[in-house]
């Protein structure tokens, strides 16, 4: 599906996410990366060193979630947008979703915006709690979204 | 006549990466470059790179034509002439060309022919209107000079470059209405496409323009669904109200001037079309004639730069210029464009360089 | 809106505003930039028209190889005009015909 559409399917997502347990001690990276390319910026990005060393640059990226701390530099090191932060321990209804977003205008902080899905499709209005730009982020700003907890594996963008 | 080293023909990212090489190895190298800019395809590229830190991975295109350029311009061993088109390459070696309005002969004792590609189009009814243009044009447009193509467009082709485009005119403010490719598949890369997905861009594969339609500019698109024998399905069309089409059917190597210089030229589908046979320091046929980027074989540009440093060190190499650890950088070069074609999506440029390539193992029995 | 005044990444550094003509017409455009591309901001997009039907042209590869943008740039004809610099004052004509080369 994913190669037709470039939509990935509900258990590619659900295989990208870590353990309930994981996501409820807090802020953990989420790389949708599904397919084999020449790529390790997000393994040379990690001070943790919870994605793994790759031993061929085509494989797909190994990472720990145990070993991340959320921390998100390779959110913008990623030359795919391919790669999130969810934040489960955000609010009893909400969790905390860290997107790159490479578009103009920004929103503001506090703002409600328009959650989308992986398709484009509206799915409910979102929150925006942060929004970070720096020049480590060189001009891949990255958004933090306040999504309904039953959303979190269905929204991956937004627009205003 | 002019003398010089090492010629390089072409100033995209292979060119000036086999030019930084060879003049570090001390060889005194001219440039030229049509345009009136250095960087190629480079300077277009406002989306980060893929591949290891070696080829500049998760720098933006065009920052890294700046660190090229840097490069380039601390070696004073290289002299750079723009707006210079070479116009053929003789029996005696003798390479002439216009350089800004006038006939210049020059002879180089190596030559470096890194000429890139240009794009392909695709024959439908009405493909010459206005509005229908090369993804790579657009880029030019938008990305060099800051104009829109127009208010909303319709994407032909899902490889990289057509992915890419798509989302750079979203960048720029201009409605991406559908992304359609003749193959059943997604060609280009998977991230690329889940990018324009979630932007509500929707993926038609499986589809091609049937026909377009307009007086004196393009008005509106009709797209057809393509049986498993690419046959068109009737009752299939689908209308796109745009006033732009790009067209990304892929790249073709630009070898004219190695077709007329005697190299022995192959056509390999998967390298885009004709391609000169060369060894793997990337030597033609034709002795002191070197190739690196595009013109040996469509790829990306990280393998195009690691081309280029090749080619760069195999051409200094040949002029008696020695260098430390020469046997371990080839090697490293060569490593690093094994591992860039290594992975499936590399598949069919393996296949296309088996073609091609005379293995050094072949040249010594 | 044609012209990109605000981009996520890329900042546009352009030459000083000129005047030129299309066929006689007054026309903006920024200095070194393509001619193509400041008739292009102008909202022209037919740049020539094949030789035998007589079909509408515009640019297609806009990096001088196709040869479909091809114009009469003060008084030469086949200039590739997507990779001419705009200059002040140029004047820009459709091309009827093949043009000479004197």
């Amino acid at each position: 599906m994913l190669e037709k559409t470039g939509v990935p399917t509900p258990q590619e997502i659900e295989e990208a996410f870590p353990s309930q347990e994981r996501l409820a001690k807090g802020p953990v990276a989420i790389i949708e990366c599904y397919q084999n390319i020449p790529c390790n910026p997000c393994y040379t990005a990690c001070h943790k060193e919870a994605i793994k060393e790759f031993e061929d640059i085509n494989d797909l990226p190994q990472i720990n979630h145990d070993d991340c701390n959320g921390c998100g530099l390779c959110i913008a090191n990623c030359p795919g947008l391919a790669i999130m932060v969810v934040d489960s321990s955000y609010s009893k209804d909400e969790v905390l979703i860290k997107i790159p977003y490479e578009f103009i205008p920004l929103p503001e902080e506090g703002m409600i915006v328009k959650g989308l899905d992986r398709k484009g499709k509206y799915v409910c209005d979102v929150k925006v709690v942060k929004v970070l730009k720096s020049k480590t982020l060189d001009r891949t700003p990255i958004i933090s979204i306040a999504v309904p907890r039953q959303y979190m594996k269905v929204i991956r963008n937004f627009e205003m | 006549m002019k003398q010089v080293e090492i010629l390089v023909v072409g100033g995209g990212p292979a060119g000036l990466c086999a030019a930084i090489n060879a003049a570090q190895a001390g060889a005194k190298v001219l440039i030229l470059e049509r345009d009136e800019k250095l960087g190629g395809q480079l300077i277009k590229q406002t989306h980060m790179f893929f591949g290891s830190e070696k080829q500049h991975a998760s720098v933006r295109g065009i920052d890294i034509a700046r660190i090229l350029l840097d490069r380039i311009h601390e070696l004073e061993n290289i002299e750079i002439l723009v707006n210079a088109t070479v116009l053929a390459i003789y029996d005696d070696g003798v390479v002439n060309g216009e350089i800004d309005g006038k006939y210049v002969k020059i002879k180089p004792q190596k030559i470096i022919v890194s000429t890139g590609a240009s794009e392909k189009t695709l024959a439908f009814p009405n493909n010459d209107l206005p509005g229908i243009y090369g993804a790579g044009a657009v880029q030019t447009l938008m990305n060099v000079y800051g104009v829109k193509p127009g208010n909303s467009v319709l994407m032909l082709g899902a490889g990289n470059i057509g992915l890419i485009v798509s989302y750079q005119l979203m960048q720029a403010g201009v409605k991406v209405k559908a992304i359609l490719d003749a193959a059943p598949k997604i060609g280009g890369y998977l991230v690329h496409a889940s990018k324009v997905r979630r932007m509500g861009v929707p993926i038609y594969t499986g589809y091609t323009v049937k026909e377009a339609h307009g007086n004196d500019s393009l008005e509106r698109v009709t797209i057809v669904e393509l049986d498993e024998n690419w046959n068109q399905v009737d009752g299939t069309e689908m209308d796109f109200d745009v006033d732009v089409l790009c067209i990304s059917v892929g790249l073709s190597p630009l070898g004219e001037l190695l077709w007329q210089a005697g190299c022995e030229m192959k056509y390999v589908g998967q390298l885009g079309g004709f391609v000169p046979v060369r060894t793997e320091m990337l030597e033609t046929t034709v002795e002191g004639i070197f190739i690196a980027g595009d013109v040996c074989g469509v790829e990306e540009a990280t393998s195009a730069m690691v081309e280029g440093y090749l080619a760069g060190l195999a051409a200094a190499e040949s002029l008696g210029y020695e260098m430390e650890n020469l046997e371990e950088r080839r090697k490293d070069y060569l490593n690093q464009l094994e591992s860039l074609r290594s992975g499936h999506m590399g598949d069919s440029i393996r296949l296309g360089l088996d073609k091609v390539t005379v293995r050094s193992e072949v040249v010594k029995t | 809106m044609v012209r990109i005044d605000k981009h996520p990444v890329l900042e546009f550094k352009r030459g000083k505003k000129i005047r030129f003509t299309f066929d006689g017409k007054e026309l903006e455009g920024y200095e070194g930039e393509s001619i193509a591309a400041a008739l292009h901001a102008a909202g022209i997009k037919v740049l020539t028209h094949s030789h035998e039907l007589k079909r509408p042209r515009g640019f297609y590869c806009a990096i001088g190889n196709c040869g479909q943008c091809i114009m009469e740039v003060n008084g030469v004809s086949n200039v590739r005009t997507c990779i001419e610099p705009l200059k002040e004052g140029m004047a820009v004509k459709t091309q009827e015909g093949k043009g000479g080369i004197l």
